[in-house]
């Protein structure tokens, strides 16, 4: 039994978990769901030690504990799988497991001790892991079962475990669930932070719903429904389809002839019109990334075979600013990484990608900035993609992910663009931005512009496209109808099991 | 408010540093009030206190830009002082071979010489970045033992006047020097060697704010430095920018022959570099990358230069090391107030 | 003739190349724990400089070697500091390290023996020329022991690796950083008393002419392996070797020019061999807990 009793913790000025209350029961699988940013992993993370939190207790099995480092949770049999993998790459499994308690003296590894534990573990609970493998060779299905494994190792009775379908198909979820139910009934407790609400009511005996650092709202699985926890998780009635006509397609703008990418990309071949919105769909990691920045001009040539055609032309060699000239906007998946120079203001982000050339710059093929031309830009971007604050001298840090966003696509769109590539719009982006993101989107191909959209949220990419395609393994596998096609029938194409 | 949290955390490094060396200078047996009154007292007095902790600040304005612009990159520029060494070497040999040209082609000539030379030795660690990504840090070292001894050979076989004991070069032609500060502005005596480039360098703070902030070419290069995913995707050659900034920072190092071959030794002059190079680090870092800040900085290392000779003559123990250590100490404490500001910032974060 | 050539070169290689064989296993422990250390330098002068002034003031070059070990460990407590716990720039702090280096040991000759750098001559008796070459290669397999089949090893390496993993697992990454940090300031002290105590009788101002820089670039040349660095620091000894021994040979060549050998070849090397070589992971970021 594991008891989160007024837990309080503030990061800076932000309070991310606020007098939290979480009761979860041996023997039980219990999620904790909420959005993004609600609270969620920050709770659990205190329960494992990584975080300390300001006020409240947590207890375990009835008695209140310090619980001040992983060790501490590990000592009391908590154990937590990341979101993101916890392993070393170039270290075995065995390795992986090992490292932090280590069997055998100071002075010798006991490696095949290890390893003989390691195999019995993965045969009792069917995980399939052997322990001599290095990490870098396995998928990533199993790399999360050895990270179950490695909590296991350690005799771990309760199992946190953070987004852990987050990287998974469909089929890979369902025998991960199998997974759970035997450690289930093994006596093994299992907490399940998500935000998947089909995959609570399926999995869970027991929910906890967060919102915005509290929790709003505990339930037995079995006597509530996916309308309440939606409910309880936004606040607010959910829109969850975004008005559109259907679209008038013109001429195409957009032709991919065979383009492959050594283990990434095999043949993809497809085209997109002038006012219409093409989507991607399917598991992340499956060479969506690398499609798109090939497009964009992001790959060096030699790396790629096949050929992009960009209306009517070879563009196959052009570099990014060169495409940018031709008119195709790139809006990329990660805008820390790729979209956005954090330390700069905003006005000199609304810039980046044209700041070579008018208005950035005085006159044609001049070298000095045009300051005036650049903050009328930028405000004019920040006036009509309502990103807030409204201060174009602040740092990118400072705003949230959804106002950066609506930054990065307002940019984007000012060019203005005849193609739209657009990966992940509204990843770690607040309801309200989303809504309005999407409302953009749909006017720009209204205007006769052709969108490429790639995502890994179905119900988004389902909402939004008119023509839907599924990649799978670095190919394209099949195209559906996106308001008629359902979600096995998508999920199953995600797996490479039925060719559409 | 954002000024006066600019400046406080390098005044703050400063206080530290002086604070330690003050152990050290009672460690090793003398008082530390008094050194440091020797130290400051011989810096700020007029004229000559002033004349020559300007002198000696100028170089250290050059590489301090040298530094700061391959910072702005993200690049560690550790070999400006190979790049001002070659830069010299090559601006004596053309006041020696040009020397019966006139000054206005000469100076002209002769600066643009060193300008080039120190580019030209910064872009080879810059192009082995671009092209094959090993790092600056290690190859800017290389070259700077290089430089030292490609210079300390060519000067001997070459350009030594015979007979002469001291590893020199001849001197260059007449047209060549840059007149003194003393001999073109009243009220400042001749005898000092602050000169002309002291000018020159100040010009360069104002050209090197206007360029990183002003064109798009600086744009690129911090774009560069901050996010080169970001800067990629922006259309920008990270390669091609790596190898330009380093021969920016190569030209600015370069610059310190103006003042130490043109306006004041008029040869080239084996060891005349008391680690211009690596106190431009020093520099750069208290400055903390902008011309304003190099400026400032460099300002108050030529004090400690200054003072640290006047401490080495006049103390019984403490010699003009201190002024090393209480530099390396300065880089140590402005590095650590990063943790400070990651702190501060954090406030602001949202993601 | 030709016999004597090929031995004394052999011998020459292997002396040439110890001062770089300890500061560069001394490197790698710190670096395959993720902290850059461009001190080696700066160490291998602490170490130099601490172990002929005790081992003159002691009249025992053992002492005088443990002292040395304890300089190295001390300044490398500095950058460990700065590094770890306040997350700067690993490159900086090693950089100003190095500049401290350059000014105390002159400071600190200056108050005790009143010259600009120089210590006092030992006399031979209380030189150790032999000991650390020992010392030096004997390290070689137990530093890859220690590192592949000890739970030290392993825990450094993760913390090198992958910082997160290895908290996550309950290993102390900053506690790990130390040790690594400390343990590289302790080798490459002893190579730095080696150089002024073993190959040499006496301290002089920046007696270290780059070893420092040349033991990273061998460190990067091997991989951050043992035994490969220690094939790339008898390459480096051989290429100081044949320079020297050319020196004589051959007058019409400037010595310079010969010198400069070593440096060229680093920058070579690292063109050549950088794309095949991997750091470790997480070197040079500095492990900030959220």
């Amino acid at each position: 039994m594991l008891e989160l009793r007024n837990i309080t913790k503030r990061f800076g000025n932000v309070l991310a978990n606020d007098r939290v209350n979480v009761v979860v029961r041996t023997g039980t699988i219990h999620a904790i769901v909420g959005e993004n940013g609600a609270g969620k992993s920050t709770a659990m993370r205190i329960a494992y030690g990584f975080y300390r939190a300001d006020e409240g207790e947590i207890l375990v099995d009835g008695n209140p504990h310090k619980i001040h480092s992983p060790h501490d949770a590990i000592a009391l049999g908590i154990g937590m799988v990341h979101q993101h993998f916890m392993l070393v790459d170039t270290m075995t499994v065995a390795e992986n497991i090992v490292l932090g308690a280590e069997p055998g003296t100071a002075a010798a590894l006991d490696v095949i001790g290890a390893e003989k534990r390691i195999r019995a573990l993965s045969d009792e609970f069917r995980l399939s892991i052997d322990p001599g493998a290095r990490i870098e060779h396995l998928s990533v299905g199993q790399q999360q079962r050895v990270e179950l494994l490695k909590a296991l190792y350690r005799q771990a009775r309760i199992l946190i475990l953070d987004e852990p379908t987050a990287v998974l198909t469909p089929q890979e979820v369902d025998e991960f669930f199998r997974i759970l139910r035997r450690m289930r009934d093994q006596g093994k407790t299992v907490i399940i932070i998500t935000h998947k609400l089909e995959e609570v009511l399926s999995i869970s005996d027991e929910v906890t719903v967060m919102r915005d650092g509290r929790v709003v709202g505990q339930r037995k699985t079995a006597e509530t429904n996916a309308a309440e926890l939606a409910r309880l998780m936004v606040g607010r009635e959910v829109l969850l389809r975004v008005q559109k006509q259907p679209a008038t397609p013109a001429e195409v703008v957009l032709n991919v002839c065979r383009l492959s990418m050594k283990s990434r990309l095999s043949e993809i071949s497809f085209s997109v019109r002038a006012g219409e919105i093409v989507g991607i769909a399917g598991v992340e990691g499956n060479g969506q990334t690398e499609l798109i920045e090939a497009l964009a001009g992001l790959i060096q040539p030699s790396r790629l075979g096949g050929r992009v055609e960009f209306q009517g032309k070879d563009i196959s060699l052009l570099n990014a600013r060169e495409r940018k000239e031709m008119g195709i906007a790139h809006v990329p998946e990660d805008r820390h990484r790729r979209g956005l120079l954090l330390e700069s203001s905003l006005a000199e982000n609304s810039i980046l990608g044209i700041h070579y050339r008018e208005p950035a710059v005085r006159r044609r093929g001049g070298i000095m900035l045009d300051g005036t031309r650049i903050r009328t830009r930028a405000e004019q971007v920040i006036r009509e993609f309502d990103v807030r604050p409204p201060d174009c001298e602040l740092p990118a840090r400072a705003l949230s992910g959804g106002n950066q966003q609506k930054l990065i696509i307002g940019r984007e769109f000012k060019l203005p663009p005849k193609l739209l590539l657009v990966s992940q719009p509204t990843r770690g982006v607040d309801i309200g931005a989303i809504e309005f993101i999407h409302r953009k989107l749909v006017a720009l191909r209204d205007s006769g512009c052709a969108v490429l959209l790639v995502s890994a949220e179905l119900e988004e990419v389902t909402a939004l496209a008119d023509r839907l395609m599924v990649i799978y393994d670095g190919r394209i596998v099949g195209e559906v109808d996106p308001a008629w096609a359902s979600k096995e029938e998508i999920g199953l194409m995600m797996t490479g099991g039925l060719r559409g | 408010m954002k000024l006066i949290r600019e400046l406080t955390f390098p005044l703050i490094a400063i206080f530290a540093a002086f604070l330690v060396g003050a152990i050290v200078i009672t460690a090793i047996g003398d008082d530390p009030i008094e050194t440091y009154s020797l130290l400051i007292g011989s810096a700020l007095s007029w004229p000559d206190g002033i004349g020559y902790t300007l002198f000696y600040a100028t170089p250290l304005i050059f590489t301090g830009l040298a530094v700061a612009v391959g910072f702005r990159c993200g690049l560690l520029n550790i070999g400006a002082e190979g790049q001002l060494t070659i830069a010299a070497f090559a601006t004596a040999w053309a006041g020696i071979f040009f020397a019966n040209s006139s000054a206005w082609i000469l100076i002209p000539l002769t600066c643009l010489v060193a300008i080039l030379s120190g580019a030209a030795w910064a872009t080879v660690p810059g192009v082995l970045k671009a092209r094959f990504g090993s790092h600056e840090v290690i190859n800017t070292i290389m070259m700077n033992f290089i430089a030292a001894g490609v210079a300390s050979a060519l000067t001997q076989t070459y350009f030594k006047e015979p007979g002469d004991a001291i590893l020199e070069s001849g001197p260059i032609g007449n047209s060549a020097h840059i007149p003194r500060l003393g001999q073109i502005m009243p009220g400042i005596p001749a005898r000092l060697p602050l000169n002309v480039a002291f000018l020159v360098a100040l010009v360069a703070c104002a050209l090197l704010y206007v360029f990183l902030w002003r064109t798009k070419w600086g744009y690129e290069i911090r774009a560069t430095g901050a996010n080169p995913s970001a800067a990629e995707y922006g259309g920008i050659s990270v390669k091609k920018q790596i190898v330009f900034a380093m021969a920016v920072s190569g030209g600015l190092a370069g610059m310190v022959a103006i003042n130490e071959v043109l306006g004041y030794r008029y040869r080239y002059y084996q060891g005349f570099s008391p680690q211009y190079g690596f106190t431009g680090i020093a520099v750069a870092l208290l400055g903390r990358n902008h011309p304003v800040g190099v400026l400032l900085a460099a300002l108050f290392f030529g004090a400690l230069t200054r003072g640290g000779l006047f401490v080495d003559i006049f103390t019984e123990k403490v010699s003009k090391d201190l002024v090393l250590i209480l530099q390396a100490l300065v880089i140590l404490f402005v590095a650590a107030e990063a943790l400070f500001r990651r702190r501060l910032g954090k406030n602001q974060t949202q993601t | 003739m030709g016999d004597l050539f090929k031995f004394s070169i052999l011998f020459s290689t292997i002396r040439l190349a110890t001062p770089l064989l300890l500061a560069a296993l001394g490197g790698l422990i710190s670096e395959r724990s993720g902290v850059i250390n461009i001190a080696l330098e700066g160490l291998m002068l602490a170490g130099a400089f601490t172990g002929a002034v005790v081992t003159h003031f002691a009249g025992n070059p053992w002492i005088g070697l443990l002292a040395g070990m304890g300089a190295g460990v001390f300044i490398a407590l500095i950058h460990a500091l700065a590094c770890i716990q306040f997350d700067s720039d690993q490159v900086v702090t090693g950089t100003a390290i190095n500049i401290l280096m350059f000014g105390v040991p002159t400071l600190l000759s200056g108050a005790l023996f009143g010259t600009t750098g120089s210590t006092p001559q030992i006399p031979r008796a209380n030189l150790i020329p032999n000991a650390p070459i020992l010392i030096a290669f004997a390290l070689v397999p137990l530093v890859w022991y220690v590192l592949y089949r000890t739970p030290f090893g392993l825990r450094l390496r993760a913390a090198g690796e992958n910082p997160e993993a290895a908290d996550t697992a309950g290993v102390s990454v900053a506690r790990i950083r130390y040790s690594g940090v400390l343990l590289s300031g302790a080798l490459a002290a002893i190579g730095g008393v080696y150089l002024s105590i073993g190959q040499s009788s006496l301290f002089t101002r920046n007696m270290t002419a780059g070893r420092g820089f040349i033991a990273l670039a061998a460190l990067i040349f091997g991989k951050w392996r043992p035994v490969q660095t220690m094939l790339a620091c008898l390459l480096f000894g051989f290429a100081e070797a044949i320079a020297i021994q050319m020196q004589g040979v051959t007058p019409y060549v400037r010595v310079e020019y010969i010198q400069i050998i070593p440096y060229v070849l680093t920058m070579v090397v690292l063109a050549g061999f950088i794309g095949a070589s991997r750091a470790p992971r997480a070197l040079g970021r500095p492990y900030v807990k959220e």
